[in-house]
C-alpha cells in the first residue's frame, strides 16, 4: 500500500444550472491574454451535444486516453516510438476549427465612427488575424440545445444508442437537456503526462495536482492528444501548453479554485482523498463497466488505522489525513456511492466525480395534446434520458452503476418528503429505502450535504503547507524577507 | 506509472511562481452590480496595481435560520463579466456631442454670450434643428468637456422652462433598487426642476396589475430562501434558472428536501431541468389551465370535501363571504357591486358608509358590517381598520356565511339564473345562484356571496339548475379540464392530478404551495387575467401570507427597502410637493404616436368585453384622454401651456393665492379654454422637449415601438412602414394630417458603454461603472442590504451618477440668476393617489367633461397644487436635506411618521450644508445621502421600526410594536455595509416577517397580525368592484383569448410569400445579459453565439429552408431584425425567440427589405399596445401610483415574419 493524496472534486449535475459563471471566473483569472482566448480550461456542455472541441469525446477521431493492450495498458494514440513520429505531424490533433477561432469586435467603431448616412456598428473581428469575420463557431456552441438536430444529435453518446432512442430524445414530449461542467481531471493516470516527450508536465506530490511546467514545455502538444477530455490547450503566443491548475495558488492560500468559488448552482465540492498509489496499473486495467468500481477501490478509508499509518509512512502530513476525514468527496464517492467519474472507460483514473442528473418524467404525444406520466416524483423507469445514455458517460457503459445512484436520490426525496409533509405511506418510504440500500442517516446526511451546507463544508482544502514546501528549496524566512522583489517575467517563449 | 513529482525538485518547480503572481493582488473591495438586475448580490473586486482585475462574489451573508440553504455564493456568469467593461473599448471615457450640434453650438456661443440664447438660435431655427436631429444615430461624435456639455444641457433646460414649461423636461432611469442613490440624484434634479420622472415597472410590463388588483399592493414577493420552504412549486413565465440565476439552486435544493416542481413552458425551457413534470402549455394559455385548475379544487376540495382549512382561510382573508348584488340587465341576472352600509338602514349614518361593505353573518340571520373595509382605513376614528370579524358598529363577533348554499333548505334562499361571460365561446352561460333578498334603503336587492359567483363562474353546479358541465369532460363549458386541452395542449387527466396534489399538498402543510411566476406571463395582453387565475389557486388553498406559499413574481420587481427616506430625497419632497411622476406606457404611447397606428375595430376584438357601452367603446387614445382628464392617470406636459404660465395668467386674471389659481385652472378647463396637454399631444407646444436618460437604455431595450420612437421623437432614421389608422376612430384627440417627427430638442444619456441609446443620443455623459462609486443595493431575492463601492476611482473623466446632476445643478443655478432670478410658482395636476382618501373618490364613473359632474379637484378630476420653485438655489436644494421632511415626516404605503428628533441629531452628528443663514443634513456625497438613509429607515434602524410600528399600531388597532422590540437596538451605517451585508428588519412598510432568520414571504403580517391588504374590503379580492371592470367583464377571474393576429395590424402592408413564415415573436428574458447589459461583453458573445440570434423550431426552419447559424430577416411593419438564426428542437413550432435584449449596435448587418439601412434591434418589431381598463382608478385599490397602477407596455402578442437574408449580410 502506497498512499497518497488528491485534491478531488465532486460536481452534483442534479444542481448544475448551466449558468456557465465557473468559466468566466476562470477566464478573468487565468486565460484573459493573448494566445490563450480560446482556451476555457473550464467550460461547461449541454448534454446531449457535441462540446468543446468538437466531439471530444470521440476518440476514434482523436485517439486520446489509454487502451488495453492485453495486460498492457499503452496509449491510444501509441507506444514512445510512435509518438516521436508525430511530433512533427500530428493529425489526430484538434484544429482551431474543433475549437473556434476566437473573436472580437470593433468596438471602437461605435465612437469613432465619422458622421455618415447610417448608423454604425461592431463588426465582429478575429483576434488571430485581426480581420472582420464571421462567427461560425464558439466555445459553447450549442448552448441549450442549439443547433440540436446538428449538434445534440451527433453527440457521440446519443449516436451509440439505438435508433428509436435517437429518435425519442428529439421529440418535444421527451425532450430533455442538461448541464456537464468540465475541468482537468487531475487524473492519477494521465494521459498527458504520460505523452509529454519533455517530461514537463508532473503530479504535485503534495495534493497530485497535474501542471504543465511553464518553463521545461517545448510545445509539442503530445499532452493535447493524449488527453481524452482535451483539456489541456496550446497557447499559440507563448509556444507552450497550458491547463487547468486547479487554483493551486488559490488553495495554496486555503481559498476555493475560482470556478469552485464562483459555482452559484452550489454545484461543487473539493476535498481531499487517500488513495492506493500502488494499485493504480492494475485497476486501470479492469474492463470498461468495472472501471468505476475500481476507481472507488482504490479510494482509502482515512479512519482505517492501517490506512493512516502507511500514509503517515508515505510521507502524507498529519493535517492532511485530517482533512481527508472532513472531506466531502470521499462521502460522495465512497461513502454513498452517488458520483462517478466521467468516461471511466478512457483509463486515466479521472479524479473528478459527478452525481447524475435528476430529470423530468416522459410524456406522451396525443394530436397534439400532451400527457405527463401520472408519477408523483421524476423515477428512474419514466425519466427522459435513457438510462444507456448516462451510463455510457459516466460507467463505462454499465447501466447498474447509473440505476444504483438513482435509487438513492430518489430514496432521499422520498423520504424527505415524508418528513416535510407526510404525505406518503411509511411503507412506500421504507420500500425506497431498502432498493437504495441506505439507512435512514445517511439519507439525512446525503440531503443535508445536498442543499445545506455553506461553503466551508462544500469545499475543504486540505493544509497546503507551503512553508515545508519553500523549506525544499530555501529558508522560509528568507523567502518571507525576498517574495515579490524582482520582475515578473512570462516564460520565455520557445521561438 | 506513477506521476507524481514530490517537492523533491524545488527548481523544477519554482515555475509555479508565474500563476502564483497573477494570483495576487493589493486590494479586495465590497460592491454589485448596479442596474436593472435583482440578484442584488455582494461581490468581491479584485485590484492590482491600481486596476481593478476581476470579481468573486462575497460568500459572508449573515445565515438565516436554521434548516434554509444558505445565500452564497450569490453572483452569475453576467456579474462576473463586469470588470470586461472597464478598460474595454466600449468605455465611454470623456463627454461626447454630435458633431453637428457641436458645429452648430461653438457658432451659436461666438455670436451669444448668453447661453440661453445661444440655444435658442439653434433649436429656433428649423433647419438648424433638423440637421441635428437627422444626425442622430449616425457616428460623427465628438469629444467634448464637461464645461462644454454642462452648459449646453443647463441652457436647453432654462430655455425650455421658460419656452414651454418645466413639465417639458423628461427623465429616465430603470428601477432603483439596485443602485438607489444614482437613480435619485436624477430624479431629485428632474424634481427640483418641475420636471417629469417616467416609471418604469410598467413600462417594462413588469408591474403585474393582478398585484393590484387582488392584493392593493405593487408588488410583494418572498425571498427566493423561502421557495425551499415551498412543498409544491409551480413554475410559469419564469425561467429562474436562467433569469434568477443565482437563486436558482434553492429551487434544486428543495426538491432533495421532498418538494415536487412543475414547469409549464411553451419550451423545453433551462428550468424544466429541474421539473417532476415539464408541462408544455402553449404560449400564452397558461390561464386556461390554471382557470380549470381552479374547477377542479372548488369542486373536490370547497364543494365535496368542505376542507376547513381553506374554508375558515377564505373567511378570514378573502372577500369570498361579502355580498354582491345582482343587477338586471336585458332581462338576466349578472353580478353587479359590492352592497355597502350605505345601502342599509342599520349602518347607513356611519362615517364612510359607502365604503364599508358588508357580509351575510349566520349567528344574527343579518347583514353586518365587519372591520377592515376601505371605510374604516379612511374614517375618523382610528384603530378600527384590521381584520377583526367583528362589526363596526356593536363590536359583535361576526361569522360570516361563505355561501348562501345552506339557507336553500330553510327557505330564505332562492336559486337565480344569473349570466357569466364566456370569452373563449364568444357565449353567455345562466347558472343557478344561491341568491337572498336585501331590504335595501332603495328596496329589495338579490345578493350572493363572492363566494357562489366564483363557484358558478368556474362551473361547480353544486346541483343547482342552469349551463353547468355535467362533469370534467365536458369540452364546450368552462372551464373543465377538458374544455383548457384545445388552448394549453395539456391533457384533462394532468390537470385534474396537478389540482389534487396541489390542494392535498396545502392542505397537509397549511399552505406551503408557490408559483413562482415572471415575465413569460406577464407580458401578454391579458396578463391580468392569467395571473388572477393562478392567484386564484393560491388563495382557495389558504397559500398566500405563509412561509413557503404565495405568488412569487419576479420581473423587473424592485425592492427598493429603505423607501421611505429614500423616496423623500428621490422625489426631493424635502423642497417641495407633490412631484411630477409619469406612467410611462401612457407616455411614450401618447408622445411617440404609437396610437396613430392602432383602429377602434382591431383594438375591441383583442380585448372582447361584457358589453359595449360608453365605459367600454372607443379607440385606446379616448380612454387614455378620460383617464387623464377623471384623474385615474398622470399625463405631462399637463397643459397646453407652461404650468407657471398658466400660474401668472391666473394672477393676472386676478388670482390673489394658491386656491385662486387652481379655481382659475378649473374654469378654464370646465370651459375648455385651456385643454389637457394629452387631447393633443402632436402640437409643438405639447411636446417633451428635454430627455435625460441615465442608468438604462431607454431607446432599445425598453423601448417598445423603438423605430417610432427613432421617427417621432428623435426625427432620425427608421425602419417601420406602418400605416396611420387612426384618423376614422379618434374622437377626444386632435388629428394633424401631418403627424411630427423630432419632437425631442436634446437627449442627453449618461453611459458607461456606448450602448444604443448613447449612440442615439446627443450628449453623452460618461459615468462611473459600479466598481467607481459608492451606493446602496437592495433586492426582493433576498433580505439583505448591502454597499456599492469605489475599487478604484472613477476611471478617465467619468463621475458618479450623483456627481453628474449635483454638477448640472450647478450650472442651472448660475444660469438662473440671470434668467429666472425669481422663485417662480408653477401649478401641478396629480392623479387621484392609492393609499389616500382619494380611493373614495369615484364609486362610479362621471365625467365632468362631459357634464356628469361639477369638476373637482382631486376628486372627480386631477388635484391640482401650487408650489414654488427656486431655481437658483436649485443646488443648494439639491446637497442639503430640506426642512420639508422635518416637517412632515417620512412613511409609505399611507403610512407616516415624525422624524423631527432624527433631522435634528442629524444636523448634530452629520456632515452638513450652510447657505442662506440655515443649516442642513448633507446631501453633497452620494455617501452621505447613503447614511442618512441608514439613519432613517425602519429597515436599517430598529428605533425607526420600533416607532413605524407604533404609527402602525394606532391605524390598526391591535399590538405590532413587539416585531420590532428585539432588535429595537439596531442601527447601520454605511461603513457596516463595507463589512458586511446586513438583514434588513422586519418593517410596517413590507408585508414579511424577518424576525429570527425566518424567510421572508410576503403578506404574513396581514395573515399573522391582521393588518388589512389595502384594498376595498381590507381583504383579498376574487371580485374587482369597480364600473369598468364590471363592463369589461373582468369583475371575476375569467379567461379571455390570445389576440388573432390578423387584429393585431402587425402586418398590414407586410406581405408574406413561400419563401417567409408567419411566428408568434416572444423576446423572454436571457442568458446572456440583464436586458442589454452584458449582452454586448465579450464574455457573454464568445459563450453564446456571437450575436443575439433568432431562436426558430427545426421543422419551422425547414420550411423556408434555414439551417442553423443561418442569417436571416425578421419583419414587420413596425420594423425589421437581421441576425442569425438557432434552430433547435427546445422549441415548438409556431412561436419564435429573440432573448430580451440585444444591441443594434453589435454586428448588426443591413437590411435589404429596408433599402439596406442598417437592421434594428427585438423592439424594431413591436409597438405598444394598452389595455384600457388598467387605465381605470379613483377607487379602492384601483386608484393611481407611481408604478403601482396603469396600463402595461405588453409586447408578446406580436407576430413577425422570418426568411433567409437573401445574399450575403452586408455592413
Amino acid at each position: 500500500m502506497n498512499p497518497r493524496a488528491q485534491v478531488s472534486s465532486v460536481f452534483h449535475l442534479d444542481k448544475c444550472i448551466g449558468c456557465h459563471t465557473c468559466s468566466i471566473a476562470c477566464k478573468n483569472l487565468w486565460t484573459d491574454r493573448k494566445g490563450a482566448e480560446y482556451m476555457w480550461w473550464n467550460n461547461v456542455e449541454t448534454k446531449p451535444g457535441t462540446g468543446y472541441p468538437t466531439q471530444w469525446e470521440d476518440q476514434q477521431q482523436y485517439q486520446g486516453g489509454w487502451e488495453k493492450n492485453g495486460t498492457q495498458l499503452q496509449l491510444k494514440m501509441g507506444g514512445r516510438g510512435g509518438l516521436l513520429g508525430k511530433i512533427f505531424h500530428n493529425p489526430r490533433l484538434p484544429t482551431m476549427d474543433d475549437y473556434y477561432e476566437p473573436f472580437t469586435y470593433a468596438y471602437g467603431d461605435l465612437t469613432n465612427a465619422p458622421a455618415g448616412d447610417d448608423q454604425p456598428t461592431a463588426r465582429p473581428v478575429s483576434m488571430v488575424t485581426g480581420k472582420p469575420m464571421n462567427i461560425e463557431a464558439g466555445p459553447n456552441w450549442d448552448d441549450d440545445l442549439s443547433g440540436s438536430n446538428i449538434y445534440a444529435a451527433n453527440d457521440p453518446g446519443v449516436v451509440r444508442l439505438r435508433a428509436e432512442e435517437q429518435a425519442q430524445m428529439f421529440a418535444i414530449e421527451k425532450m430533455v437537456m442538461f448541464y456537464l461542467p468540465r475541468i482537468c481531471n487531475h487524473c492519477l493516470n494521465a494521459g498527458c503526462v504520460a505523452g509529454c516527450p519533455s517530461g514537463a508536465i508532473y503530479k504535485r506530490g503534495e495534493d497530485g495536482i497535474v501542471l504543465i511546467n511553464q518553463e521545461q514545455c517545448r510545445g509539442w502538444r503530445m499532452c493535447v492528444s493524449a488527453c481524452p477530455y482535451k483539456k489541456t490547450y496550446y497557447g499559440w503566443s507563448t509556444g507552450k501548453s497550458e491547463k487547468c491548475i486547479l487554483c493551486f495558488p488559490r488553495q495554496e492560500a486555503g481559498e476555493a479554485p475560482a470556478c469552485f468559488h464562483s459555482c452559484v448552482g452550489r454545484i461543487r465540492y473539493l476535498g481531499v482523498l487517500l488513495y492506493d498509489a500502488d494499485r493504480i496499473e492494475s485497476a486501470a486495467l479492469r474492463e470498461d463497466g468495472d472501471l468505476a468500481a475500481a476507481q472507488r477501490e482504490l479510494i482509502l478509508d482515512p479512519w482505517d488505522s492501517q490506512v493512516l499509518a502507511a500514509a503517515r509512512k508515505a510521507g502524507v502530513p498529519e493535517q492532511v489525513l485530517t482533512a481527508a476525514r472532513r472531506s466531502p468527496v470521499y462521502k460522495f464517492v465512497k461513502e454513498w456511492g452517488i458520483a462517478l467519474p466521467l468516461h471511466p472507460e478512457f483509463r486515466t483514473l479521472p479524479m473528478l466525480f459527478y452525481v447524475p442528473p435528476l430529470l423530468p418524467l416522459l410524456a406522451q404525444d396525443n394530436q397534439g395534446v400532451q400527457k405527463q406520466a401520472e408519477e408523483f416524483f421524476t423515477t428512474l423507469e419514466q425519466a427522459r434520458l435513457p438510462i444507456e445514455y448516462l451510463a455510457g458517460l459516466f460507467a463505462g457503459g454499465n447501466a447498474e452503476e447509473v440505476k444504483a445512484v438513482y435509487r438513492k436520490l430518489m430514496a432521499v426525496r422520498i423520504q424527505r418528503r415524508h418528513a416535510s409533509v407526510g404525505d406518503l405511506a411509511d411503507a412506500d418510504v421504507a420500500r425506497a429505502r431498502d432498493l437504495a440500500q441506505l439507512s435512514k442517516e445517511t439519507i439525512d446526511a446525503i440531503y443535508r450535504m445536498t442543499a445545506l451546507t455553506r461553503i466551508q463544508e462544500r469545499i475543504v482544502v486540505p493544509p497546503m503547507l507551503r512553508d515545508q514546501a519553500v523549506e525544499a528549496g530555501m529558508d522560509p524566512e528568507v523567502y518571507k524577507q525576498e517574495m515579490g522583489f524582482g520582475r515578473r517575467q512570462p516564460p520565455k517563449r520557445r521561438w | 506509472m506513477s506521476w507524481i513529482k514530490d517537492i523533491l525538485g524545488p527548481k523544477f518547480r519554482a515555475q509555479e511562481e508565474f500563476y502564483r503572481n497573477r494570483n495576487q493582488c493589493d486590494k479586495v473591495v465590497r460592491s454589485t452590480h448596479g442596474v436593472n438586475c435583482t440578484g442584488g448580490c455582494s461581490w468581491n473586486v479584485h485590484v492590482k496595481d491600481g486596476i481593478v482585475g476581476w470579481e468573486l462574489q462575497a460568500t459572508d451573508y449573515p445565515p438565516l435560520e436554521p434548516g434554509l440553504p444558505p445565500y452564497e455564493p450569490r453572483g452569475c456568469q453576467r456579474g462576473i463579466a463586469f470588470s470586461w467593461y472597464l478598460y474595454s473599448p466600449l468605455r465611454v471615457k470623456y463627454p461626447y456631442l454630435r458633431g453637428v450640434l457641436s458645429d452648430l453650438w461653438r457658432q451659436a456661443k461666438a455670436t451669444h454670450t448668453d447661453p440661453v440664447s445661444a440655444w435658442a438660435s439653434i433649436v429656433e431655427q428649423p433647419q438648424h434643428r433638423k440637421s441635428y436631429q437627422q444626425a442622430r444615430g449616425k457616428g460623427g461624435f465628438r469629444r467634448s468637456s464637461w464645461d462644454e456639455v454642462e452648459e449646453l444641457i443647463a441652457a436647453a433646460t432654462i430655455y425650455t422652462i421658460k419656452k414651454y414649461g418645466a413639465d417639458r423636461l423628461t427623465g429616465f432611469s430603470p428601477i432603483p433598487a439596485m443602485s438607489m442613490l444614482s437613480f435619485a440624484g436624477g430624479a431629485r434634479f428632474m424634481q427640483l426642476l418641475g420636471g417629469v420622472n417616467l416609471s418604469f415597472y410598467d413600462w417594462y410590463c413588469d408591474l403585474p396589475n393582478a398585484s393590484p388588483e387582488v392584493w392593493g399592493e405593487q408588488t410583494d414577493v418572498a425571498e427566493s430562501a423561502d421557495w425551499y420552504n415551498s412543498k409544491y412549486i409551480a413554475l410559469m413565465g419564469s425561467n429562474v434558472n436562467m433569469t434568477r440565476t443565482p437563486d436558482a439552486h434553492f429551487l434544486g435544493e428543495a426538491r432533495h428536501d421532498g418538494s415536487k416542481v412543475t414547469v409549464l413552458s411553451p419550451d423545453f425551457s433551462m428550468t424544466s431541468k429541474h421539473a417532476d413534470w415539464w408541462i408544455p402549455v402553449h404560449a400564452g394559455q397558461d390561464g386556461a389551465f390554471w382557470m380549470a385548475v381552479n374547477h377542479v379544487i372548488l369542486n373536490e376540495f370547497h364543494h365535496q370535501q368542505k376542507t376547513p382549512y381553506f374554508l375558515d382561510y377564505l373567511t378570514r382573508y378573502s372577500d369570498a363571504p361579502f355580498l354582491i348584488d345582482l343587477t338586471e340587465k336585458d332581462g338576466s341576472l349578472r353580478p353587479g357591486r359590492m352592497v355597502t352600509a350605505a345601502s342599509l338602514e342599520r349602518y347607513k349614518a356611519e362615517e364612510n358608509a359607502p365604503f364599508k361593505y358588508v357580509v351575510w353573518d349566520e349567528t344574527s340571520g343579518q347583514p353586518r358590517m365587519p372591520l377592515g373595509t376601505l371605510g374604516f382605513r379612511w374614517q375618523t376614528k382610528k384603530g378600527e381598520w384590521n381584520l377583526q370579524m367583528i362589526d363596526g358598529q356593536d363590536g359583535s363577533v361576526l361569522a360570516p356565511a361563505l355561501s348562501l348554499l345552506d339557507g336553500i333548505a330553510d327557505g330564505h334562499v332562492e336559486v337565480l339564473q344569473v349570466a357569466f361571460d364566456d370569452f373563449s365561446g364568444g357565449q353567455v352561460a345562466r347558472r343557478g345562484v344561491p341568491v337572498r333578498y336585501l331590504e335595501t334603503v332603495s328596496g329589495r336587492v338579490p345578493v350572493t356571496t363572492v363566494f357562489d359567483l366564483a363557484m358558478a363562474q368556474f362551473g361547480v353546479g353544486r346541483n343547482l339548475a342552469g349551463d353547468y358541465p355535467q362533469d370534467y369532460n365536458a369540452e364546450q363549458s368552462p372551464y373543465t379540464p377538458a374544455w383548457q386541452e384545445k388552448y394549453t395542449g395539456v391533457d384533462r387527466a394532468n390537470v385534474i392530478q396537478f389540482a389534487r396534489e396541489w390542494a392535498s399538498t396545502a392542505e397537509k402543510t397549511a399552505g406551503k404551495c408557490s408559483i413562482i411566476i415572471g415575465a413569460g406571463v406577464n407580458h401578454w395582453y391579458h396578463a391580468n387575467l392569467i395571473y388572477r387565475a393562478g392567484i386564484t389557486a393560491l388563495m382557495l388553498c389558504g397559500c398566500v401570507g405563509k412561509n413557503g406559499g404565495g405568488l412569487n413574481h419576479y420581473v423587473g420587481q424592485e425592492k427598493l427597502a429603505p423607501v421611505a427616506p429614500w423616496s423623500t430625497i428621490m422625489g426631493a419632497l424635502d423642497w417641495s410637493r407633490p412631484p411630477r411622476f409619469q406612467n410611462t406606457p401612457s407616455f411614450h404611447y401618447v408622445h411617440s404616436d404609437q396610437w396613430r397606428y392602432e383602429r377602434t375595430a382591431d383594438e375591441s376584438r383583442i380585448n372582447p368585453v361584457a358589453e359595449r357601452n360608453a365605459i367600454t367603446a372607443g379607440h385606446t387614445i379616448d380612454h387614455q384622454v378620460r383617464a387623464v382628464r377623471n384623474g385615474w392617470l398622470p399625463f405631462y406636459p399637463q397643459f397646453d401651456r407652461s404650468p407657471s404660465e398658466a400660474v401668472k395668467q391666473a394672477e393676472a386674471a386676478g388670482a390673489a393665492d394658491a386656491q385662486q389659481v387652481v379655481a382659475w385652472t378649473v374654469k378654464q378647463l370646465a370651459d375648455k379654454k385651456m385643454k389637457f396637454a394629452v387631447e393633443d399631444p402632436d402640437a409643438p407646444e405639447n411636446w417633451p422637449r428635454v430627455w435625460f436618460i441615465w442608468r438604462g437604455n431607454a431607446l432599445m431595450s425598453s423601448a417598445k415601438g423603438h423605430e417610432y420612437f427613432l421617427k417621432h421623437y428623435l426625427g432620425t432614421h427608421t425602419n417601420t412602414v406602418a400605416p396611420e389608422t387612426a384618423e376614422e376612430s379618434v374622437k377626444e384627440v386632435a388629428w394633424h394630417t401631418q403627424a411630427p417627427e423630432g419632437k425631442l430638442d436634446l437627449v442627453v444619456d449618461l453611459n458607461f458603454r456606448m450602448d444604443t441609446s448613447a449612440l442615439y443620443s446627443d450628449i453623452v455623459l460618461p459615468t462611473a461603472t459600479w466598481y467607481e462609486k459608492d451606493d446602496l443595493n437592495s433586492t426582493d431575492m433576498h433580505s439583505f442590504i448591502h454597499p456599492l463601492q469605489a475599487a478604484v476611482p472613477p476611471c478617465w473623466e467619468s463621475r458618479s451618477d450623483w456627481e453628474i446632476f449635483k454638477a448640472l445643478a450647478k450650472k442651472v443655478s448660475q444660469l438662473a440668476e440671470v434668467h429666472l432670478p425669481q422663485p417662480v410658482r408653477d401649478i401641478v395636476a396629480v392623479p387621484l393617489q392609492h393609499d389616500t382618501p382619494a380611493e373614495m373618490a369615484q364609486p362610479t364613473m362621471k365625467d365632468w367633461s362631459k357634464g356628469e359632474c361639477e369638476p373637482i379637484p382631486g376628486k372627480t378630476m386631477p388635484g391640482l397644487v401650487v408650489v414654488e420653485r427656486d431655481y437658483v438655489n436649485l443646488y443648494n436644494r439639491f446637497v442639503s436635506f430640506g426642512p420639508g421632511a422635518r416637517q412632515n415626516g417620512i412613511g409609505a404605503h399611507g403610512l407616516s411618521w415624525s422624524i423631527e428628533d432624527c433631522y435634528d441629531d442629524l444636523k448634530r452628528t452629520s456632515p452638513t450644508v450652510e447657505w442662506n443663514g440655515g443649516q442642513y443634513p448633507s446631501l453633497a456625497e452620494a455617501k452621505d445621502a447613503a447614511n442618512l438613509i441608514l439613519a432613517l429607515a425602519p429597515e436599517t434602524n430598529g428605533e425607526i421600526a420600533w416607532r413605524a410600528f407604533e404609527a402602525e399600531e394606532k391605524k390598526v388597532g391591535l399590538r405590532l410594536t413587539d416585531l420590532a422590540q428585539d432588535t429595537r437596538a439596531v442601527r447601520t451605517t454605511f461603513a457596516d455595509l463595507d463589512r458586511q451585508p446586513r438583514r434588513l428588519l422586519t418593517s410596517p412598510c413590507w408585508s414579511g416577517l424577518t424576525n429570527n432568520g425566518r424567510a421572508y414571504s410576503a403578506y404574513c403580517l396581514n395573515v399573522e397580525r391582521l393588518v388589512p391588504w389595502r384594498t376595498l374590503t381590507g381583504r383579498q379580492h376574487f371580485y374587482l368592484d369597480h364600473e369598468g371592470y364590471i363592463a369589461a367583464g373582468e369583475q371575476l377571474p375569467t379567461y379571455k383569448p390570445k389576440p388573432d393576429p390578423n387584429v393585431l395590424q402587425d402586418l398590414i402592408v407586410t406581405a408574406s410569400d413561400e419563401k417567409s413564415i408567419m411566428l408568434n415573436y416572444l423576446t423572454p428574458h436571457g442568458k446572456w445579459g440583464i436586458h442589454s447589459t452584458y449582452g454586448d461583453n465579450l464574455r457573454m458573445l464568445t459563450l453564446s453565439r456571437g450575436c443575439h440570434p433568432f431562436w426558430i423550431n427545426d421543422r419551422d426552419a425547414a420550411r423556408i429552408g434555414v439551417v442553423d447559424n443561418d442569417w436571416v430577416e425578421v419583419f414587420n411593419d413596425h420594423g425589421v431584425v437581421v441576425t442569425r438564426a438557432v434552430v433547435s428542437a427546445r422549441l415548438p413550432a409556431g412561436i419564435a425567440f429573440i432573448y430580451h435584449s440585444p444591441e443594434r449596435t453589435i454586428g448588426v448587418p443591413k437590411s435589404p427589405l429596408r433599402g439596406n439601412k442598417r437592421a434594428g434591434g427585438h423592439n424594431s418589431l413591436n409597438r405598444i399596445r394598452l389595455k384600457p381598463n388598467l387605465m381605470l382608478g379613483g377607487y379602492g385599490q384601483f386608484t393611481y401610483g407611481w408604478n403601482y397602477w396603469g396600463p402595461t407596455g405588453t409586447n408578446r402578442d406580436t407576430y413577425i415574419l422570418v426568411r433567409k437574408l437573401q445574399g450575403e449580410p452586408r455592413w
